[in-house]
């Protein structure tokens, strides 16, 4: 059996190296090389339009505008991964910024007890619209649509009649205002890189411990310069303006903390289950509801921390916060990473990527001073052709025996 | 009259089932021991699924007793056949494409490596050790536990539906046509790892339409025709026209040789 049988069967798949590659890069398994090289061409032509776009004072600007979209995201990559959708995102995250800013403002309550109270009340919208989907069977889409339609109504009714709310509170407005001095920020940049060796090489440690195979030392060290020089880079152009944002810690925090959450923990794995093949992961055993019941409420969770971040960066909160093409851009976002929208394909990572992808698009324009019909066009042309490359990736996957 | 001479593993007295007016099983016995094969054969619509899916526990019998190791038991769910240690694999595997072989191994059981008690991180380290143990123990060729599942041959995710339902230490496993829609090769590759679940002691029953598998793995072969028993064959003692025949009811072969 064992060698005949082993090289017989391996026929099929063995193809040179440089095939793989461009097998994989089409099949959206290297989806992430494939964004990060879009971003570069993006990022080449609006500098050679427009020098300023690479100029420190802008790139940290960009940062600050994508952290309340990123941050919608990753709940979005949750929903994205079970194969749902949440078209809810928006609005959540507009009625908990106006739950916020009322409660401090109107209600003089302390900041942190006002952000905790519309944190909650996202949590709440999504045990809500999860219990929906799960318990009577509607389709995710129809639920959160409904909510689409809902939630800024309930907005409309916390603002009351002026409409508006001014944020002044510094705790507030300060979690987009705060920066850190060079020396902070070199320290937290050499902290990051110092614990990723660590793990990464860890990690290596304890598979050649059981004698498992583990990638060379060499593409370890390759992988750890590779981070090293980018949060290094980051931090050099960021402390060339104003320095570290703190809006830049809370989303690549919330990053790291899903991160491990849908990849190193047992709810992640289910997540992915339930996404790649629901029935399998029930007669495993798996509580299926339960799992999409929490996944609904990280998304709208996330929303609400997304709608804070947004509202502090507005200085206010109104009638619009959270409507436009806000919500379509935390969908878009992670799906222009990579993140499937057939479900159980995914990272938490693209969140950050689709968000960097599309805040540098918009941007971009608005440096050029384009019409804001062109913005439209050119973010829905970006969007539709991510998602046929994701639906193209997924025939491929097919075609070679593989759902 | 069995194969070792044991006590059966598991026993089926006069069991009937019925589905509104269709009789599915009637009065059937059917007996598995320990480090047996037993083919599980008929027409379509025969009932080989519905005594399957009985000895499993989607479905409760209507009449008749079910012994396990001896001992009377009332399966009235999966998760009961499965405590008592009857395992199944269904024609569609239940796995899942876009995990690998070790989370689909370990799925639904996955082991922690100990620290804070929530969200407490997975063993993958210990999960693939033991993964990788399981398949070399079954001389299960797979060259990358950590390959999605989605990209193997049809062999190999037979082969990994099978070795995971070994996980839970069953007694008794039982395999739904795993050698549908195979080819040759890898059709011999999942026969061989039944004859290796024969050596290890398991009880195996293998429902199946090839009958030239069939006769290459089992021990005995039980043939089933309308709901009754057909026919229950020592695997050397027959010929396959006989056993087509008990298919077929045209031999008016009503007992075999038991």
């Amino acid at each position: 059996m064992s060698t005949a049988d082993a090289t017989a069967d391996e026929d099929v798949e063995v193809r040179s190296p440089q095939m793989d590659v461009l097998r994989r890069f089409i099949a959206g398994d290297l989806a992430e090389l494939r964004v990060v090289l879009a971003l570069a061409v993006i990022w080449i032509v609006f500098y050679i339009q427009e020098p300023r776009f690479m100029s420190s004072v802008n790139l940290s600007n960009l940062v600050l505008q994508m952290t309340a979209v990123g941050l919608v995201s990753i709940g979005v990559v949750h929903v994205l991964l079970l194969g749902e959708i949440d078209l809810s995102v928006g609005a959540v995250s507009g009625l908990a910024a106006a739950i916020m800013a009322v409660l401090n403002v109107k209600h003089d309550w302390s900041p942190y007890l006002a952000i905790a109270a519309a944190v909650a009340a996202g949590a709440a919208i999504g045990l809500f619209q999860g219990t929906v989907f799960t318990r009577f069977l509607v389709p995710s889409f129809v639920v959160t649509l409904a909510g689409l339609l809902a939630w800024p109504g309930f907005q409309l009714k916390v603002l009351g009649e002026t409409g508006t709310v001014n944020l002044n509170d510094p705790k507030i407005t300060g979690l987009t205002s705060t920066f850190y001095s060079d020396t902070v920020g070199w320290i937290m940049a050499l902290v990051v890189i110092g614990l990723y060796a660590l793990l990464a090489l860890r990690a290596r440690q304890s598979r050649v411990s059981q004698e498992l195979s583990a990638p060379p030392l060499g593409v370890i060290v390759l992988r750890i310069v590779v981070v090293a020089v980018s949060v290094l880079i980051g931090v050099w152009v960021l402390n060339d303006d104003r320095g570290v944002p703190l809006a830049l810690l809370i989303l690549v925090g919330f990053c790291l903390l899903f991160f491990y959450v849908t990849t190193r923990t047992t709810f992640g794995r289910h997540i992915f289950a339930v996404g790649g093949n629901a029935e399998a992961a029930r007669r495993a055993g798996i509580h299926v509801d339960r799992i999409r019941v929490i996944v609904f409420v990280v998304a709208s969770t996330m929303a609400a921390i997304g709608g804070i971040m947004a509202a502090s960066r507005l200085l206010a909160v109104n009638q619009s916060s959270g409507a436009g093409d806000f919500l379509l851009l935390a969908i878009a976002g992670p799906v222009i990473a990579g993140t499937s929208l057939f479900g159980g394909r995914g990272s938490v990572w693209h969140a950050l990527l689709g968000a960097l992808v599309i805040t540098s698009i918009s941007n971009g324009m608005d440096l050029l001073a384009l019409e804001s019909s062109i913005k439209f066009i050119v973010t829905g042309a970006v969007l539709l052709l991510a998602v046929v490359i994701d639906a193209i990736g997924r025939r491929q996957r097919q075609a070679a025996g593989r759902v | 009259m069995n194969a070792n001479g044991s006590a059966p593993v598991l026993s089926l007295k006069g069991v009937s089932k019925s589905f509104g007016p269709v009789q599915a099983l009637s009065d059937v016995d059917f007996e598995v021991h320990s480090g047996e094969v037993v083919a599980l054969v008929g027409d379509n619509g025969a009932g080989k699924s519905t005594l399957v899916k009985t000895i499993a526990g989607i479905h409760t019998p209507d009449g008749g007793t079910i012994s396990f190791e001896g001992e009377d038991v009332h399966i009235t769910s999966p998760s009961d056949a499965v405590a008592l240690g009857i395992a199944t694999v269904y024609q569609d595997l239940a796995l899942c494409d876009n995990l690998d072989v070790v989370e689909n191994l370990f799925l639904g059981r996955e082991e922690l490596a100990g620290g804070p008690p929530v969200l407490a991180p997975l063993d993958e380290v210990g999960m693939e050790k033991q993964t990788g143990e399981l398949l070399e123990n079954l001389a299960v060729t797979i060259t990358d536990v950590r390959a999605e599942v989605g990209t193997m041959s049809g062999g190999q995710r037979q082969q990994v539906a099978i070795a995971r339902s070994l996980l839970g230490e069953p007694k008794l496993v039982m395999l739904d046509e795993p050698t549908a829609a195979l080819g040759v090769r890898q059709t011999a590759q999942v026969l061989a790892l039944v004859k290796r679940l024969r050596e290890r002691g398991f009880g195996v029953v293998v429902i199946s339409h090839n009958l030239a598998d069939v006769f290459e793995v089992a021990d005995r072969i039980y043939v089933l025709r309308l709901g009754q028993e057909a026919g229950d064959f020592m695997a050397g003692d027959v010929s396959q026209d006989q056993v087509v025949g008990a298919i077929t009811g045209a031999s008016g072969n009503g007992g075999g040789q038991r």
